[in-house]
Formats: C-alpha cells, structure tokens, sequence
C-alpha cells in the first residue's frame, strides 16, 4: 500500500499521539512507514501537521502537495491551511468547532468556522465532525484525538482495520484510560460509518 | 528488533550500537531527544548527562576521547558556536577515542535564532563532516562517524537538520548494546597540551590528512550518483529527500549526493561529472556545496554552468521542500511547473503565534514587572527560552532577545548608556546555569545599576523539560544537591536578593517595587513550577452575575484559557489551571474559584 495521510490541527489537541497510532497500524499491517511532526516553538497553541507516509516509495519527510489519500483536520482553519496537500480527490475529515488564538479575542478578525467549513466543501469532499457534540458524553475533549481516528476508520477511506487500530489504542494509552478511548473509537466509528454513507 | 523512532531516536542508537562510552550535551531544538532516547534504553556503562553548556559538554567528551573511549555530544546549531573554543583547539590537538558532536541545524529557521550551517564549522575547523538525509542514514553514519574519527584521531562532525531529527522511521535496533574497552588517558604533554608549537606542527598535518580523508570519503558508500545526461542535480541532507522524491519518474537527469561536505570528495565529484555540462545545487542553509562545485570547476578548467543559490536559481533563506526542488529543477530542466490551484476564494486564516500557556508562571512574573514599573522608563532584556514568548502582546515585556545569557548583560550595557531608565535582565533557571552566572559576575565587577529577574520554573521548558542543577536529578538517574540560584547570587556578592512566588500577585509586585527602589546590582527569583511539571491547583470560574464585562482580564495578560464570547468572557476549562492571576486582575473581584477543586 501507498497512501499518504496528513494530520493537522493545534498544538494540544494529541495530533501526535493520533499520527503514531496510525503509524503503528499500518507497520502492524506489514507496511513501510515515515513520518513527520512539527514540534518545538510551533507547538505551543500554534499550528501542527504531522505527516504520515505509508509505503516504501515515499522519499521526502513530507507529503508532497496534492498527494494525501486522506486529511484529518482537527480544526476548520487548520483545514484549509493544509489543503494543499491533499489529492483533489481526496477525503477531508474536518472538525468543525474552530479553536480561535488569542489574539482572536484581542482584536477578532471575524474568523468564523462556517466560512472554512464552506470553502472545504466546495473544494474536497468532507466528513464533518463536532467535536464539542461528539465528546459531550465522554465530560472532556481530550479523547477527540481518537474518535477523529474513529470517524476516519469508519469512512472506509483509511485502509487500515479497525482492530489493528485498537490494538495499538490499547497499547499506547494509560491502562486506566482504555476502557473510555475504545468507547471513544467505537462513538467516532459509527460516525464515520454514517458519513460514509 | 525493529522500532519507530525519530531521527534523533536513531542517532542516540546508532551510538550505542557503535559502543559509545559517554553521552553529553545541552537541550536544544532540534536536538534535544538524542539524549533523552539514550536514557530510555539500556545503556549500563555509558556516561550520560545534561552538561551545563555545550562548552561544557564537549569540554567533557574531549576527556573522554583522550582517554580513548567513544564519547558522543549533541546540541543544536548555536550551541557549536557556545562549544566553538573547545572545538576548534580539540580539532588541533585531535583524539585517541571517537569523539563526535551532533549539531542540529534548523532551516527556516524553525525554532532558532540564526540559518548558520555546521559544514561551515567543519571546513573552519578543519574536520570531516557527515550529513544524513534520512533516520535510516542517520544510524548508519553515526557508527561510521566513530570509525572515522578514529582512523584520523580528529573529531567528527554530525550534522542532521530538524526533517532528519524529527522525522520518524524503522530501524533494526540491535537487542544490547555494550560500551568499547578502552585503554584509559595515558600522559604526553607533546600531544595533550596545546601550544604554539604543537599547533603550527599538527596544522601541517591535518590539512595533508584531509586530502586521504578527501579520497577515503570519495569511495564513502553515501556519496553516490544515479542517472545520467548533461545536466546533473548535486544536493546533500533531506533535500537529497526531495530532490529524490521529484525524478522519481524523470530521466536523462544524473543525481549526484554529497553525504560528506567536508573534506569534499573531490575525485568522487570529477568522476561524477563526466559529460555534464549544467549543474543545479540544491541545498539548504549555505551554499557549500556550490562553492565547492565551482571551486573544483575552477581548478579543473572544467566547462560547465553552476548554479544555485549564488545565482538566484535556489533561495538563499528558509527551508527546502518537494515542491520547491520540483519547481527549480523544473526551471533548470527547462519544464513548465503545474500552477497551484486557484485559491482566490481561499478565507483569510487565523495567525497562531506561540504564546505562552494557559497558567505559565511567566506571564504572572512579567506582569508583576510590567505593574511595579507603571509610568517609569524601565529596559526589559529577555533571553533564550518560552519566556521570549513574553514579547507577544499585551504583555509587550520583551525589548530584546539576542542569545543564551545576554539578557543579563546586555541590561548592564543599557545601564551605562541610560541613567535615566530602570533596566532589567530577564533570565530562566536553565539559562541562568548555561550561561547567567558569569554575567552577574561581570555586573557586580563593573558596578552596573540593574535588575536580574530570574523566572525559575524547576525545569528546561522550551526544550521539552529537561533537568538541570537546580533540579537535582541528573541523567544517570541520581538526586543530587539543588544548586541554589539565591545562594549562587548571595555567593557572587549580590546584596539584594529576593524569592518571590509570582502568582502571589501583590507580593512579587511589591518585591519589584522595592527592587527599584534599590541600586546596584539586584536579583528578584521569581519561583514557580511550570505547567507541564506540576499538577493543577483547579479551575478559575467567572460570577456572570458580578461580571461587569470590561474584559480587563483578556487585554491586560493574553491567557489562551481567557476566551471572548458574545458580549462576555468565558474560561477554558479544558486549559485552565487555576493560576489564578486573572482574578487579581478582575476590577469587581468576578473571577474566583481557583483552589476550588
């Protein structure tokens, strides 16, 4: 398999965990796998993408323009950011509740999710996904990383099993969290399936 | 046994593969996790440690490369120019053991001050150099590098770049690692002590040395060339990455890559060249490898075009990518490129400066500052470190940043040249250990009138929460004595010193009330941990009902957890920690809740 995916959003939203779980899956599926984060000064509530290379062909670090299978936006803007890199015809899986910057409240520049989200239809075809309705039962965001897993698995675009990408959920999370990410994966699965749809 | 790793990953275990005996080095993006993966692996019998500086740490390596063990340094590109003393005479007096440094360089600049390149430090220092473009590569090279270093008695440079350090591959991890025998320092002052004599004796010979290092490195199994035509690509590093990834389906194009810039292969490039007549660079940072080309053109007579950044053909500045190499080899290939798709209708993007946390002791200790010195003309001269991130408005508490410990004194000299202003050095605990200590020296010697505010969060943040002195833990595992910051400045002979918990709002503003007030050299040590070591007092909550919506708290210190709703102010939860600095700052005492939890 060769399939580039690329992984965007903002610094704290667990990009990095999502892009090594995917990592791993793939391996656990007898693929060749690169990737690349930005990490360091950028990371800090700044924009992050992590790129991730299935298959022995890729040669640069990074995803080529217009050559990702796949897109996990994990914020509107983000989104848009990034689109570049992916296919034309290409798969976006977009958050929708956008994470405005600081300096949004100091002086608004009128960002509004409804904008991007209207722009990546136009130019992608989009899965949509709310991440402040979808983490409502689970009390906190900080299981998104993996109901955005979830959604993509469930589209059927991704081209890795759902089990291997639990077994690496499994593997890679604290024991006592476990339990709430698979619920997390499961609620982002049927999400993804009815998207597809 | 087959691992993930990053290309830094990598690099710490090709070390241990090749028995390295001693680790050292100071945290640096994009460096910092070679280290850190040593001490996640078995690595019994290996010397590790987060040195001071890199001075420092390479200063230790020489050591150990005297006595004839394999010593390893990594740091971050402008941390060779902190270790550059020890480096250029190590390079003169040479080593019995491997000794190599890995310094990262960082096009872009990504997180840096400065787009230098470590191939120049080679070529100023004299000795090899090797550039990985891949993590693969990367564990490779490392091990060759010891070999090297070894068969020349010089020390090595590594230089990998932040898409090498950070990208992530499988490599072959061997199941143990065992440190080299060595047989330990044996005493010759002709060698081990440098001296104008030995010096004019070993530059002799290093500069006939490099011409065999120069043809070894021509046979260098990662100097290679593929293809073939008139026309020949040369590169070096990742952009070998790129360049590889757009021929992949081209032909009639030779590609040539350069793992070793310096000493240059010579031979390995005049063979290469056979019936080119262009040539197109592709690099990153300098344009070594370039100048080389032209230079062996030069000296050959040979007849051909050269170009690359010195012509215009490649940017000088910022860092490669697939679509730029495919760009400037489509224009030296005489190909029309592709246009991006028309984005004319694209939205206008938020801009996401780095700003400090949610709950960042920082922004407590400078908005102490900022309103202790209300209506007076005050200097305010930051350093290296997330503090910088101080300059970001509203704080606006950053006037400069230049390198690591310059905040210190870079305050002394404004004090000589304003009488009139309050002038304040601004340092973290890290940087205060790598590099402050001197500087207060330097202060309390020539009698300069400032204030050093230490902004002590018990860790190395920026960098990924390194330990240092002050913590007390070390890299071999050990808790040892806290070197105490107060007890370094009272030792030095500060006579003013005060500890200062800066979420304790009305405290530390009187402590630096008081400090003004003062003269001489005072020190205020704001002390608080960082977010990312500590654990949550609780979450801030807003009364709406006391709320007089004025948003005071927004516009006074920036905190990402402060967001502005529709006509009112909300608190993150998912970001608040509880500092609760906002609810100093509420006029109608709206904000509370803090410890709450």
């Amino acid at each position: 398999m060769n399939k580039d995916i690329i992984i965007c959003g903002v610094g704290g939203q667990g990009t990095v965990l999502a892009s090594k779980i995917l990592a791993a899956s793939a391996m656990q599926e007898g693929n060749t796998v690169h990737s690349a984060e930005t990490i360091g000064m950028a990371q800090r509530g700044g924009s992050v993408t992590s790129h991730v290379r299935i298959g022995g062909e890729a040669r640069s670090p990074l995803i080529p323009f217009y050559s990702a299978e796949i897109m996990l936006a994990f914020e509107p803007a983000e989104a848009v950011r990034n689109l570049k890199y992916l296919d034309k015809s290409g798969v976006a899986v977009v958050n929708t509740a956008p994470t405005k910057p600081v300096t949004e409240s100091l002086s608004p520049s009128g960002y509004e999710s409804a904008v991007m989200t209207e722009y990546l239809e136009k130019k992608r075809d989009c899965i949509f996904v709310n991440s402040r309705e979808i983490c409502k039962p689970f009390g906190s965001e900080k299981f998104f990383n993996i109901i955005m897993l979830g959604v993509a698995a469930g589209s059927e675009k991704l081209g890795i099993s759902k089990d291997t990408l639990l077994s690496q959920i499994k593997k890679r999370v604290p024991e006592k969290f476990v339990e709430a990410n698979i619920k997390a994966f499961t609620a982002g699965y049927e999400a993804g399936q009815n998207a597809g749809k | 046994m087959k691992e993930y790793v990053m290309g830094n990953g990598a690099i710490a275990l090709g070390a241990l593969a090749a028995g390295v005996n001693l680790v050292a080095g100071y945290p640096g993006t994009p460096s910092s996790e070679i280290i850190e993966t040593v001490s996640k692996y078995p690595h019994e019998g290996v010397h590790l440690e987060w040195s001071v500086n890199e001075k420092a740490a390479l200063e230790v390596a020489v050591a150990a490369a005297y006595s004839g063990a394999r010593a390893l340094v990594t740091m971050k590109q402008m941390g060779l120019n902190v270790a550059s003393d020890p480096l250029m005479s190590a390079a003169y007096v040479g080593v019995k053991g491997g000794l190599v440094i890995v310094s990262a360089d960082d096009p872009g600049p990504i997180s840096s001050q400065t787009e230098q390149d470590t191939r120049r430090y080679a070529d100023f220092c004299r000795i090899p150099v090797f550039d990985p473009s891949t993590p693969e590569e990367a564990f490779a090279m490392i091990g060759d590098a010891f070999d090297y270093s070894e068969k020349y008695h010089t020390p090595v440079l590594f230089r990998p770049t932040t898409r090498v350090c950070h990208a992530y591959a499988s490599i072959d991890v061997p199941d143990s690692f065992s440190p080299v025998k060595y047989e330990g320092f044996i005493k010759d002052s002709k060698k081990w002590v440098i001296f104008p004599r030995l010096s004019y004796i070993n530059h002799g010979k290093i500069e006939e040395r490099n011409k065999e290092i120069s043809d070894d490195f021509s046979a260098y199994e990662f100097n290679s060339v593929s293809g073939g035509g008139e026309k020949a690509v040369i590169t070096s590093g990742v952009s070998f990455s790129y360049v590889g990834e757009c021929l992949k389906n081209s032909s009639g194009v030779k590609l040539i890559r350069i793992a070793t810039a310096f000493p240059f292969p010579e031979k390995f490039l005049l063979d290469s060249l056979d019936g080119v007549k262009e040539i197109l660079c592709v690099e990153e940072l300098s344009p070594y490898i370039e100048e080389q080309v032209l230079r062996i053109a030069g000296k050959y007579h040979l007849d051909i075009k050269v170009s690359g950044k010195l012509d215009g053909s490649v940017p000088h500045n910022g860092e490669n990518s697939a679509e730029l190499s495919e760009t400037v080899i489509n224009a030296f290939l005489g190909k029309s490129s592709d246009t991006d798709e028309a984005d004319s209708d694209m939205p206008d993007l938020p801009v996401r400066p780095p700003v400090l946390c949610a709950g960042c002791p920082h922004r407590a200790s400078f908005y102490a500052v900022k309103q202790a010195v209300k209506g007076k003309k005050a200097f305010f001269c930051g350093d290296i470190g997330c503090y910088t991130l101080g300059n970001a408005m509203p704080l606006d508490m950053v006037d400069t940043c230049l390198c690591m410990g310059a905040g210190v004194t870079m305050a002394q000299g404004f004090s000589y040249t304003h009488d009139d202003a309050v002038c304040f050095g601004f340092i973290g605990d890290s940087t205060f250990f790598a590099s402050g200590m001197t500087g207060v020296v330097n202060a309390v010697y020539n009698e300069a009138d400032i204030i050093i505010c230490v902004l002590d969060n018990s860790t190395t943040a920026m960098t990924g929460n390194q330990p240092h002195p002050g913590t007390g833990l070390n890299m071999m595992g050990n808790f040892v004595d806290k070197v105490d910051i107060a007890k370094v400045f009272e030792g030095i002979g500060v006579k003013s010193v005060v500890t200062v918990d800066p979420l304790d709002h009305s405290r530390a503003v009187e402590a630096v009330k008081k400090a003004v007030d003062e003269s001489g050299v005072r020190a205020v040590i704001f002390k608080s941990p960082c977010i990312a070591v500590s654990k949550p007092q609780g979450k801030c909550l807003i009364d709406n009902e006391k709320c007089i919506k004025c948003k005071k708290c927004i516009r006074e210190i920036g905190c990402p957890a402060l967001v502005a709703a529709e006509n009112s102010v909300v608190i993150d939860s998912n970001l608040c920690t509880g500092c609760g600095l906002c609810g100093e700052i509420c006029p109608v005492g709206a904000i509370g809740g803090a410890k709450s939890e």
